[in-house]
């Protein structure tokens, strides 16, 4: 009987690389940035690092395939390193493998790394993907790109419950005034603005219903971890260890996308976020959770996030997003404490290292101006593919004794 | 007997005024002022001839069976490809039979669609096919500021022929076939090239047609009184009224050119009329359909009982009611790709069309064709291999399944303007279809401000991508919203 992943492993370093437009950086320089700033906090020798997984996405125009460039770009010593790529759950799910590797007892100390270097392609957003999709799919489907395929789901969204659009546009904007409030506080955010909801709601549009703030930035970035058993943590002289409570992917299999879906929720993130729960023991979110950073690409993915992660009721998101309830001290759970997706772009590979980063910081009492009072439990959730076919990831650290 | 078993028309949905092209152009060409008035059909970005062909054969085929058909011609002046049989990808859009089955294109004249109809009812007489599909459609490029700019529109039209349930019997035909090039499109030229209107006006269409008519009714001992309507195409107003006059036409008897409506869609033309005649004849009306080039085909019909019996149809009347306005001519030039305007580097990626998978998934990517699970009847599409229905998931228990002509409703949408398109915003959205299976599709012909979330669609075969560097269109369908009385 499978028991679950909670309290079997500790993260003993992490490091974070600055995001932005990092003109005179390559992924190897981002991969450096984040690695030795992990190292330096694990406060372990390379050579002791044992097995490593890497995230990427777009390898046809950032660092190729293969895990090589992590292997060659940190010089490590040969040992076993692994790419995985799962859309924009790839960071997670370097992550993962390397959690589960340290927890199976195959290896003792294993690194994940995740890395996206977007800002090579020459035009805005992300790199285009229709030749990306296979050969069969190219051939047919829709002439389609990620801000319109999550703007799709604001007017399902707002059919569903009889919402104005200008109803759902507002808690949008709520959305991205409140990331942006709080990426103003974090020296490796991309954007370090803060907006104002008139500012969001007048700026020109993407794809209908989304305007440009509707939409996170586009960024260079790198981010990792560094994880072990708790044991082998202490053997290290580690104390108040964060640890690993709950790790949960689920993939879309073509029912919403050709069967039967009122196109109004995730239905990944739904289960996934519900099975951890389950395995990190937790019985009541909107009460237990004292963080997210959850995989806000576009404002609506927020929106309709939080019904899915089970924190707002079914229906209810835009009114807990207008009464500040995601807000850094809104009183309610925290969401994008960091800044999001929003602030710090969305190198893909390396995103889910990066809300890991946070949570992370978070616990250890190290965020700065954003630290949140004595949390417990983090939550990190990734979104890849679109609203109808996705990938979805949630992770869950949290204090050792939480 | 054979005969004119059904029929269909296909106009696009955008007129451009000649008066707009007239306040752009007139600066650099004044002549075109002279025929100003009316307006002229435009084909969406999306559309060429082989897509309008489509159309107007799923507009023929209402109420017929399209597995029971033995050939289909395809006819037309503007065919995507030099090498690949055009009409065999109008015919796998129809999922039409592959096998007993024989297809043709008939190219490189005005008349061709005539030709082809002559070679179906030949056939049909002969004994050896019994429902021919004869489709006809043109979308002719032209260059700014000509009167070809100013006469062409674009259109197509399909007639069944067969000898079963006949609603307009065929009475014979007569040709002449002469090298008379009153315009020509060398190999690989994009443009028509003219030679002087007057000649063309009083030797070609002026003397042609009606030598051509009068041979026939010499040859079947008819008289052009008989005939409630003689259609014959000829964008020179003043010609196609003196050709009536030439053969006692009697007033009224002579079909409309449509030039005030659509403009002269070429190849398309004389079955387009001859469709627009056949939506308003009775029992018992005599026909003639001339087409015009390179000589011309002379056919006579005699519309039965059984053209009251059709079931409803958009034809060459409900397309021209479905209308709208293309106010900018700038639009219209990029249309037709007469200008550069830049896609942006997101619209550069451009891989080759796997032949392999296009033969693999024809019927899914030409003819729409979904499955449906023979345990649980879901339908759906695209087609894995394995029942999308989580409470069955049986494996590889399907019956082929159509939704080309399928109507849907609107799940999701948007409009998006970072999706490289010719027509900005690229719209899409979920659709799912009346009777089971949804899936996500391009929308064409719309208004993204009209759009609403459980809004009717229908669906539309479209050119789906060119590629310029091989030569090679695309194709796929695309949902239409049906906007109640249409849009602005």
């Amino acid at each position: 009987m499978a028991t679950g992943i909670r309290d079997k492993v500790a993260i003993i370093g992490m490091g974070c690389s600055q995001f932005g437009e990092r003109w005179n950086d390559g992924p190897e320089e981002l991969m450096v940035e984040a690695f030795t700033e992990c190292l330096q906090d694990a406060g372990i020798e390379k050579t002791d690092i044992q097995a490593a997984w890497f995230g990427s996405c777009f390898d046809e125009v950032g660092v190729g395939k293969s895990a090589l460039p992590v292997s060659m770009s940190l010089r490590l010593p040969n040992i076993s390193v692994t790419r995985v790529e799962n859309y924009c759950a790839s960071g997670t799910e370097a992550f993962r493998g390397a959690v589960y590797a340290v927890a199976s007892g195959a290896y003792d100390i294993a690194l994940a790394i995740g890395v996206e270097k977007l800002k090579d392609i020459g035009y805005g957003g992300l790199p285009e993907f229709s030749t990306a999709m296979g050969t069969l799919n190219q051939l047919w489907m829709a002439n389609f790109t990620a801000p319109g395929g999550f703007a799709m789901l604001a007017t399902s969204y707002a059919a569903k419950y009889g919402l104005d659009m200008s109803e759902v546009k507002r808690a949008m904007a709520h959305v991205s005034v409140k990331s942006h409030a709080n990426g103003a506080l974090n020296p490796k955010a991309h954007l370090r603005k803060p907006v104002t909801e008139e500012q969001v709601l007048n700026a020109p549009q993407i794809a209908y219903p989304l305007g440009l703030f509707d939409c996170c930035g586009v960024s260079d970035g790198s981010a990792c971890a560094i994880v072990t058993t708790p044991e082998i943590a202490k053997s290290l002289g580690k104390k108040d260890l964060v640890t690993v409570k709950a790790l949960q992917l689920s993939l879309s299999n073509g029912t919403e996308f050709a069967y039967d879906w009122d196109g109004d929720h995730f239905v990944t993130t739904s289960k996934a976020s519900a099975e951890a729960y389950k395995e990190a023991g937790i019985k009541n979110p909107r009460e237990e959770i004292s963080m997210m950073e959850v995989h806000d690409c576009f404002s609506i993915t927020e929106l309709v996030t939080m019904e899915d992660l089970h924190i707002s009721e079914r229906g209810k998101a835009p009114k807990d997003i207008m009464d500040g309830f995601y807000d850094l001290n809104g009183g309610g759970v925290p969401c994008q404490v960091d800044g999001g997706l929003k602030c710090f772009g969305h190198p893909i590979g390396a995103s889910g290292l990066r809300m890991l980063y946070e949570m992370y910081l978070q616990l250890h009492g190290r965020a700065g101006q954003r630290q949140i009072k004595d949390p417990k439990f983090g939550l990190t959730h990734n979104l890849g593919g679109f609203p109808f076919m996705n990938v979805c990831s949630i992770a869950i650290i949290g204090k050792q004794d939480a | 007997m054979a005969g004119i078993t059904s029929f269909g028309g296909y106009i696009p949905r955008y007129r451009l005024s000649r008066m707009v092209i007239v306040q752009n152009m007139a600066w650099y060409f004044p002549v075109i002022m002279a025929v100003a008035g009316g307006e002229k059909a435009v084909a969406n970005w999306d559309e060429d001839s082989v897509s309008m062909a489509v159309a107007a054969a799923y507009d023929c085929m209402a109420g017929h069976d399209r597995k029971e058909l033995d050939a289909l011609y395809f006819a037309s002046t503007t065919m995507p490809f030099a090498d690949r049989l055009n009409a065999g990808i109008v015919a796998a859009a129809l999922n039409m039979r592959e096998n007993g089955v024989s297809n043709a294109d008939f190219a490189s004249c005005m008349k061709a669609g005539t030709t082809a109809m002559i070679s179906a009812l030949d056939s049909v007489q002969a004994g050896s096919r019994k429902n021919v599909l004869v489709t006809a459609s043109d979308q002719r490029r032209t260059k700014m500021a000509t009167m070809f700019e100013m006469f062409y529109g674009d259109g197509a039209a399909a007639v069944l022929i067969g000898n079963k349930d006949v609603v307009a019997d065929y009475l014979g035909s007569y040709s002449i076939n002469c090298d008379f090039v009153d315009h020509y499109r060398g190999q690989a030229k994009e443009f028509d090239y003219g030679y002087e209107e007057r000649w063309v006006r009083d030797i070609g269409y002026g003397k042609v047609i009606p030598e051509a008519i009068s041979g026939f009714l010499a040859q079947s001992g008819m008289k052009i009184g008989d005939f409630a309507k003689v259609i014959y195409p000829c964008y020179f107003g003043g010609t196609h009224k003196a050709i009536a006059a030439k053969l006692g036409i009697e007033k009224g008897r002579a079909q409309n050119n449509l030039h005030a409506v659509c403009g002269d869609t070429g190849t398309a033309h004389p079955l387009v009329m001859l469709v627009a005649a056949l939506e308003e004849a009775n029992p018992g009306d005599r026909l003639l359909v001339a087409g015009f080039g390179q000589g011309c085909d002379v056919l006579a019909f005699e519309v039965t009982e059984k053209i009251r019996d059709m079931k409803p149809r958009t034809g060459i009347k409900g397309s021209l009611a479905n209308r709208v306005e293309l106010t900018n001519y700038q639009k219209f030039t990029k249309f037709r790709n007469l200008i550069t305007a830049d896609l942006g580097i997101r619209g550069e990626a451009n891989p080759n069309t796997s032949l392999t998978v296009l033969w693999r998934k024809r019927k899914m990517l030409l003819g729409l064709v979904g499955v449906r699970c023979k345990k649980c009847g879901t339908p759906q599409f695209p087609v894995y291999p394995t029942c999308v229905n989580p409470k069955c998931w049986s494996v590889n228990d399907f019956e082929d399944y159509e939704f080309s002509d399928k109507e849907a409703k609107i799940l999701m949408f948007t409009g998006d303007m970072l999706s490289p398109s010719v027509d900005p915003p690229a719209v899409y959205g979920l659709i799912a279809f009346e009777g089971g299976g949804r899936t996500m599709f391009d929308f064409t012909d719309c208004d993204l401000n009209q759009i609403k979330v459980g809004m009717k669609t229908k669906m539309s075969f479209r050119r789906r991508q060119t590629d310029n560097m091989r030569g090679f269109t695309g194709y796929f369908w695309k949902a239409v919203p049906q906007v109640e009385g249409g849009d602005k």
